[in-house]
């Protein structure tokens, strides 16, 4: 049960990971990285969803002649465009950061408070 | 005729491809530049009329995109659905018109709000960016296009939120907003996991007919509360809303609202169109209707005391999203019971509907005109205003139908949807309806305010070379001022002909399902 399971915790831990560290951090560079260990997790979660014991993939001239049983790639085409989205995201996160950090002079958020009350 | 059938896949493909289009057009000419933003957003509007249009004559409208069905049948019989679909009903076609208005309104008054500025190309690239994703949004049927529609329009707004990026707060306002907004797309994108890896469907109407009571439904289902809630600035997680609306540009941030209103479009499609009365639950309304009522509050009192015009309109904002939750909860409770959903729910959920959609009109009207102070006085701080009725008499001419409406003054729109929101949660509980009338009543006090310190009162020296802001902010402005008075003049066509069906069509569950599949699958 636990090994078969095995890949849901994976992803639980990693993705609490990613949340905690997004909240509990202060440092920007690593709440980036928390972020990013979120996006990854999801990704990860989706892959795992998308495995079918003894299922063939779904790529004509990869397969056995003959074979019937392959997979429906949805898993693997949202995988992808989640995985070009994050990394969209995250140099945009990296630019904002370093343009905070000439600003402020600091990667610390309780210090990166301007906007208050 | 034909071209008819294909308008919801134009809705997206003309903002997205005139995005990529814009710096080469804007290479010809800055002229070249303004004609073009000018008549690609007109376009758009026109275009979102038109669903808009033969979905209130013709019934819901399916786009299939690239292909004629919406699934692949196997050989041996067996259906899955896959293709990317739009399925657009009374309810958002009615939210994405004004949407496209309010885009139409932002795009016009920009063209001389950030004329002084360089990378103005980029500028209406990002732009036109968000229209699209807005509109996606809004129309889309499918949960991962979904997903997809929610990050393309996030990224354009962080951009756009730090368009004046020499100003510290903008960059810091567009990185607490990436901040929420990432942790929301990741909560969505596992949400949709959990959809695709129970059900196998990623089709929102295929998803609707097969939707279970079970645990995985319900964690789904707090999932992607949490997230939307975040993404529309509800209570605990507002702090994005004040600063990112404050530091954006006025005119982007017009869309801002109606983007956030997107995200809330989509909860209300999943509360009742898809999940309905397979959520057997009433702890999800329940918890909309205290998050709601905790905003509505929280968020006018925090409004109140504001010295900076823009932030007290932020402040607004999270309060007005509270009166939709609300609204929106009240309507969820009474879902399934046929005498409760008569009696109050179809109320609640066209108050909801209808206050949307003035919400994104007046909030946009009532931003273009602090963008016009801004421009005018050089300063967003209200101590250092005064007197400007005299020099600027249309802007402040325009505040007062804005400042009016929000308020919930009786000739305009938001007086009807206000009503139609105390009359309805009032059958819950009395007490519901004393917060709203409380947070109506220091919204009118706050307006009051704003009203009295910046556009009457003595004439200040300082302001002797003011002057009106230019005619394309005043055509920018007058777009969204003109659709509040259409609202105001004809209240009751207005809810007969395209509130209610909006309504009735969000609550239909069954004709959700069935206007894709057709009673099959």
């Amino acid at each position: 049960m636990i090994s078969a399971n095995l890949p849901y915790f994976v992803f639980a831990v990693l993705f609490l990971i990613g949340l905690l560290g997004a909240l509990l951090e202060t440092n920007l560079i690593k709440i980036g990285i928390a972020i990013d260990v979120m996006e990854s997790a999801a990704n990860m979660f989706i892959i795992v969803l998308g495995y079918r014991n003894g299922g063939y993939i779904p790529v004509k001239f990869l397969m056995p002649e003959g074979v019937t049983n392959f997979v429906l790639p949805t898993p693997q085409a949202l995988t992808l465009t989640a995985i070009v989205i994050a990394l969209a995201t995250s140099a945009l996160m990296l630019s904002l950061i370093v343009m905070l950090y000439r600003h402020y002079g600091t990667l610390d958020v309780r210090e990166i408070r301007r906007l208050r009350g | 005729m034909n071209l008819m059938n294909h308008l919801p896949a134009l809705a997206l493909a003309v903002p997205l491809l005139a995005a990529f289009a814009t710096p080469l057009v804007a290479a010809i000419s800055p002229k070249a530049r303004n004609i073009w933003v000018t008549c690609v957003s007109a376009l758009v509007s026109l275009i979102v009329f038109g669903i808009l249009y033969r979905v209130l004559t013709m019934g819901t409208q399916i786009y299939v995109m690239g292909a004629p069905s919406w699934n692949i049948s196997l050989p041996s019989g067996f259906a899955i659905p896959v293709r990317i679909i739009l399925e657009v009903d009374a309810f958002n076609a009615l939210v994405a018109f004004i949407a496209s208005l309010s885009a139409l309104a932002g795009a016009v008054y920009g063209l001389k709000f950030v004329r002084k500025f360089t990378g103005l190309e980029f500028y209406s690239a990002l732009y036109f960016l968000l229209t699209a994703g807005t509109l996606g949004m809004i129309m889309t049927g499918d949960l991962f296009n979904f997903f997809v529609f929610l990050e393309i329009s996030s990224v354009a707004s962080f951009g756009l939120i730090a368009f004046w990026r020499d100003r510290p707060e903008a960059v810091e306002a567009s990185y607490k907003y990436m901040l929420v907004s990432q942790l929301a797309a990741q909560l969505v994108l596992v949400a949709l996991a959990f959809i695709y890896g129970r059900y196998g469907v990623l089709n929102m109407a295929a998803f609707s007919t097969v939707v279970q009571p079970d645990l995985i439904s319900k964690v789904v289902l707090v999932f992607l509360l949490v997230a939307l809630a975040m993404k529309c600035g509800s209570f605990p997680m507002h702090m994005w809303m004040p600063d990112a609306y404050a530091e954006a540009p006025a005119s982007v941030t017009v869309l801002l609202v109606a983007m956030s209103q997107a995200s809330l479009v989509v909860l209300c499609r999943f509360c009742f169109s898809i999940y309905g009365t397979a959520m057997g639950t009433a702890v999800i309304p329940w918890t909309l209707i205290v998050l709601g009522c905790a905003s509505m509050f929280g968020g006018v009192s925090m409004a109140v005391v504001q010295h900076e015009v823009k932030r007290l309109m932020g402040y607004h904002s999270v309060s007005q999203v509270g009166y939709m939750l609300t609204a929106f909860g009240v309507g969820l409770l009474a879902l399934g019971d046929k005498t409760a959903m008569d009696g109050f729910g179809l109320t609640a959920v066209a108050g909801g509907i209808y206050h949307m959609i003035n919400y994104i009109l007046y909030k946009g009207l009532l931003f273009l005109c602090a963008g016009a102070l801004y421009m005018a006085a050089g300063s967003r701080d209200l101590d250092k205003m005064g007197g400007l009725a005299r020099k600027m008499p249309v802007t402040s001419a325009l505040f007062l139908i804005a400042a009016a409406a929000i308020s919930g003054l009786p000739p305009f729109n938001g007086f009807v949807s206000k009503w139609m929101i105390y009359e309805s949660v009032y059958a819950v509980h009395p007490i519901l309806m004393v917060v709203a009338l409380v947070s109506s009543v220091l919204t009118l006090a706050s307006f009051v305010k704003v009203y009295q310190t910046a556009f009457l009162g003595p004439e200040r020296p300082q302001f002797a070379e003011t002057h009106e802001v230019p005619r394309a902010m005043i055509a920018g402005m007058c777009v969204l001022a003109v659709a509040i008075l259409v609202l105001s003049l004809f209240p009751s066509w207005t809810v007969n002909t395209l509130v209610r069906p909006a309504a009735e069509a969000l609550v239909n569950k069954a004709s959700y399902g069935a206007a894709v599949m057709g009673g099959a699958l």
